[in-house]
């Protein structure tokens, strides 16, 4: 049988990450985190009810197309036409169902729709980069969209970031909240990345790249690339009686 | 498959295209009928030198006036779902912070929920922070100055007494209702960040 860990209040602990498998607060290469990282040591809280319990939020406001970000528009945007898939579970290998997924991305010159992106590469008229889904009861969800560029960035001489999706998950936590970046297999510019070296761990890193999957490409019509999402869940060890 | 958790990765400085968009973000986290002493919350991010962080997000979860969680997922021992009697209640909050580091939600002060040990926990919200620069979310909490009950809050009981402050939101002194919470990423000041 099982024994989880509660504290004295009956509250279901959850998993705290290996520090290597999540980046840290202060990673001087990435230099934004320099004056917005805290200084003096973080509490530890032991879980209450406050941090396992977590909203459940924009169930209701997703719209019957807002995971397919090529159909936003009056024409189709132009690159590489694309379908993003996977799960999203818990630590426990558990689906997570019905959970909110926002994605965000650049389009496909490596710009995003965004007043504060002036880089010299073209608007896509028909392209915003937001997506928005629900996962289904096997916690599995799927966008359509097109391959982002990559583009540049002023942390530090030639700076490039990797072509990637920014994604958002919910969780039944406000504690196993995600949010993080998902890359292309292959990509040449993961070793100068600075955010993406940011975790220590070669293969947590490797946990933030799709694959490539012939199973969900296409024929004609579009690639396929699998992303599987794992949050915290709650602890759970194997207790001989 | 591997169920080891997936990296964070910052939010960047673009996430407003979809997470703070007008209609996803949520500035009112109790409906007008939502039961309980209504509070303005203004909340101020200011970083290492001082200066406003002008492209962060701030979400906010927290109990309702009766200290109910209104929960995702499955029921957790102890969780209390919402009673049907206090439409508009939604408990969560999600805004950007404007060019002076602020954003404003309008909640009700939330009642005690049980902690650890069986003690009653004070009022307060929790506090999620995502910005460029952060390359994974911030916790803190926000208490109500002068509220009795953080007297015997088992989680401000973690914190050094001469740092608890800088979890308290103070009254605003000229609009009723008006709380201010400033939260400083570093320096002298620098608000209690928690390890969850």
């Amino acid at each position: 049988m099982d024994r989880t860990t509660k504290n004295s209040a009956g509250v279901l602990q959850y998993m705290r990450p290996d520090p290597g498998s999540q980046p840290p607060i202060l990673y001087e290469p990435y230099r934004a985190t320099v004056l917005r990282s805290p200084r003096k040591p973080l509490i530890f809280l032991p879980h209450t009810l406050s941090e396992v319990t977590g909203p459940v939020y924009g169930q209701d406001a997703v719209g019957e197309s807002d995971h397919d970000l090529t159909r936003q528009h009056s024409a189709e945007p132009l690159g590489e036409r694309i379908i993003v898939s996977g799960r999203v579970l818990d630590s426990n290998g558990r689906p997570v169902r019905n959970t909110l997924i926002e994605i965000w991305q650049a389009n496909a010159a490596g710009r995003y729709a965004h007043v504060n992106d002036q880089h010299p590469a073209p608007l896509d008229p028909n392209f915003t980069g937001a997506g928005r889904t629900l996962t289904d009861e096997h916690g599995a969800y799927r966008f359509i969209t097109i391959k982002p560029g990559p583009y540049p960035w002023l942390n530090h001489y030639n700076a490039w970031r990797p072509a990637h999706i920014h994604f958002s998950v919910f969780g039944a936590a406000f504690i196993s909240r995600l949010v993080t970046q998902m890359y292309f297999p292959g990509d040449p510019l993961f070793a100068f990345d600075p955010i993406f070296q940011s975790v220590p761990d070669e293969k947590a890193r490797q946990r933030m790249i799709s694959r490539f999957d012939l199973e969900t490409t296409q024929p004609q019509w579009a690639t396929g690339y699998k992303f599987d999402i794992v949050l915290r869940g709650p602890e759970a060890t194997p207790f001989e009686t | 498959m591997d169920t080891v958790p997936t990296p964070s990765q910052t939010v960047g400085p673009f996430f407003h295209v979809n997470l703070t968009t007008v209609e996803n973000c949520v500035r009112c986290i109790a409906g007008p009928q939502a039961k309980g002493e209504r509070v303005w919350l203004s909340c101020r991010l200011l970083d290492g030198a001082g200066e406003a962080v002008p492209d962060a997000m701030i979400e906010i979860w927290q109990a309702d006036a009766e200290g109910r969680y209104y929960a995702a997922g499955a029921v957790h021992d102890g969780a209390v779902l919402k009673s049907e009697d206090d439409p508009g209640w939604r408990g969560f909050g999600r805004l950007a912070t404007d060019q002076d580091g602020s954003c404003e939600f309008e909640t009700i002060r939330p009642g005690r929920v049980p902690g650890p040990g069986g003690v009653l926990q004070a009022p307060h919200l929790e506090v999620a922070l995502f910005a460029r620069g952060m390359l994974k979310q911030l916790f803190t909490r926000i208490y109500f100055a002068a509220d009795p009950a953080n007297r015997e809050d088992p989680v401000l009981q973690l914190v050094p007494e001469d740092r608890r402050e800088t979890l308290m939101a103070f009254p605003d002194g000229v609009l009723a209702g008006k709380w201010l919470f400033d939260i400083h990423l570093q320096g002298e000041e620098e608000t209690v960040f928690f390890e969850v």
